[in-house]
């Protein structure tokens, strides 16, 4: 879960600040796009390195998923009476008791992304237009309820590594009473920082400063 | 006061169970939730009816014995106390409580509130404790322990294997318990030969016993009434990823 997890926040990490080109404007923005392609050329042929970007990517989720399956199975295993009493939780976290639900509300999110950044599916320009134009055509401000989609799914994603990302520093094994202060403020601060970085692209789009 | 109880029932481990619902008059706010009890079972004994089973011994907070899940809280909305130091001055007239057994597969219940935790004693027989022969007690400082790790393993050692991580756990996993003894072990100087296949052997044990996985959620920490730190998980997590290391 921890390792899955940390190659997962690796990848959204270098994503974000790939989407940021967008500020750059559109060659920029379409230039990069290509190197991704392009990447590790001529020492190894197009597309090589995006494709075991892909995999490794896939191979992360579907790990990842499977240790929270398991997880869920065993613990349901492990209490087959429930309370009748609402279980009340003394910890107060709301991010901990979405992890589950959140998960999986984020991977029907990755695959309606895929569809319309990657394939183009159900993209307005389709799946043979430029990235920059596909975004711009995304967000438009007649498409505001996409935009408002793409919020709510990052912001899941935020709430989703604000534990996600402190739990893992405590399955390594790093936590200890003095640095449970500092561990949680990186988490949240990477979570805020990745929530910020990927909402400002739709939005911006939809208010017309991307055009 | 005037409170109702409604309680767990099963007669025994195959009886489904159900709640029964009480109506208990003139309960004092200086009465221990297990006084209350006691109370309500003197009635029932007197009305030819079967009293309700509950486990307790010191009934002083040490021995670990009392184990009730008072609306839907392990030992209760008191923090940092145990089910027998909790009064009822902290519930009010007309209140309704519920009140079930710890749940979690691996304590089935034996009879109405008591469940058998002989799965703990399993894990720390796996390897809960040091083969050292120590003798008798040697000069307290002949074996010189930073201050620091003192106190921490202190602090661990004062599980008293109640179980009430488990029954908050909303995985019923018994990971506070077992890191408990491991932080506690793994921070003295007697317990450094044993260490890493200690760690191996009690998760072990703790898998086949048929509790949950952890997943950080804290829930164990925020209910022991021994308020065993959260960091001793992370000990456990640290030596076990070690011990893989070591096996590899
Ligand atoms: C694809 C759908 C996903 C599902 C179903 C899912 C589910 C889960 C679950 C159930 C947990 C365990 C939560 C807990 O500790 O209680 C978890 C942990 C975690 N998730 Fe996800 N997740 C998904 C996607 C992601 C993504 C996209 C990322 C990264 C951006 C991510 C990063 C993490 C991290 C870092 C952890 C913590 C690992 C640990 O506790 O050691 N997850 N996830
Ligand atoms: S009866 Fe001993 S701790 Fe409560």
């Amino acid at each position: 879960m921890a390792v899955t997890g940390a190659i997962l926040v690796l990848y959204l990490i270098a994503h974000m600040i790939g989407n940021l080109k967008v500020f750059l404007g559109r060659d920029d923005f379409n230039h990069y796009a290509h190197w991704l392609r392009t990447m590790g050329e001529p020492a190894v042929p197009y597309r090589t390195v995006l494709t075991i970007i892909e995999i490794v990517l896939t191979v992360a989720v579907i790990l990842h998923m499977w240790s929270a399956v398991s997880l869920a199975r065993r613990a349901r295993r492990a209490r087959p009476v429930r309370y009748a009493a609402r279980p009340t939780t003394q910890e107060h976290r709301y991010a901990t008791h979405v992890m589950r639900y959140g998960g999986v509300v984020i991977l029907l999110f990755v695959i309606w992304h895929l569809l319309d950044l990657t394939f183009g599916a159900v993209n307005p320009k389709g799946g043979d237009a430029q990235p920059y134009d596909k975004i711009v055509a995304d967000f438009a401000p007649s498409h505001w309820y996409i935009t408002l989609f793409y919020i709510v799914a990052v912001v899941l994603v935020g709430f989703h590594l604000r534990h996600g990302l402190w739990s893992a520093f405590q399955t390594l094994g790093w936590g200890r009473q003095n640095r449970y202060r500092g561990l949680r403020l990186l988490a949240d601060t990477v979570a805020a920082v990745i929530v910020l970085g990927f909402v400002s692209v739709p939005v911006l789009v939809t208010i017309g400063v991307v055009s | 006061m005037k409170l109702t109880l409604k309680i767990w029932r099963q007669k025994n481990a195959d009886d489904p169970g159900r709640m029964v619902p009480y109506e208990l008059d003139d309960v004092s706010p200086d009465m221990s939730f297990l006084e209350m009890l006691d109370v309500l079972n003197e009635r029932l004994i007197v009305e030819g009816e079967d009293p309700v089973a509950f486990d307790h011994d010191c009934r002083e907070g040490i021995c670990g014995m009392c184990s009730l899940v008072i609306d839907g809280t392990p030992h209760g909305p008191q923090q940092a106390t145990t089910t027998c130091q909790l009064h009822m001055r902290h519930f009010k007239d007309g209140d309704v409580i519920t009140i079930e057994p710890w749940r979690a597969a691996a304590f089935p219940v034996i009879k109405d509130l008591v469940v058998d935790r002989s799965a703990f004693d399993r894990i720390i027989q796996a390897g809960g404790y040091v083969s050292a022969p120590t003798g008798s007690a040697p000069e307290a400082a002949s074996i010189p322990v930073p201050q620091a790790d003192a106190h921490a393993a202190f602090d661990a050692a004062t599980c008293i294997g109640c179980g009430a991580c488990v029954a908050a756990c909303p995985n019923a996993s018994a990971m506070l318990f077992t890191a408990a003894k491991i932080t506690h072990l793994g921070l003295m100087p007697q317990g450094q030969p044993e260490r890493y296949g200690r760690v191996t052997a009690m998760v072990a044990q703790m898998d086949a016993e048929g509790f949950g996985g952890c997943t950080n959620t804290g829930e164990c920490t925020a209910v022991c009434p021994k308020g065993i730190p959260f960091e001793t998980i992370s000990r456990l997590n640290a030596d076990l990823l070690k011990a893989t290391r070591k096996a590899s």
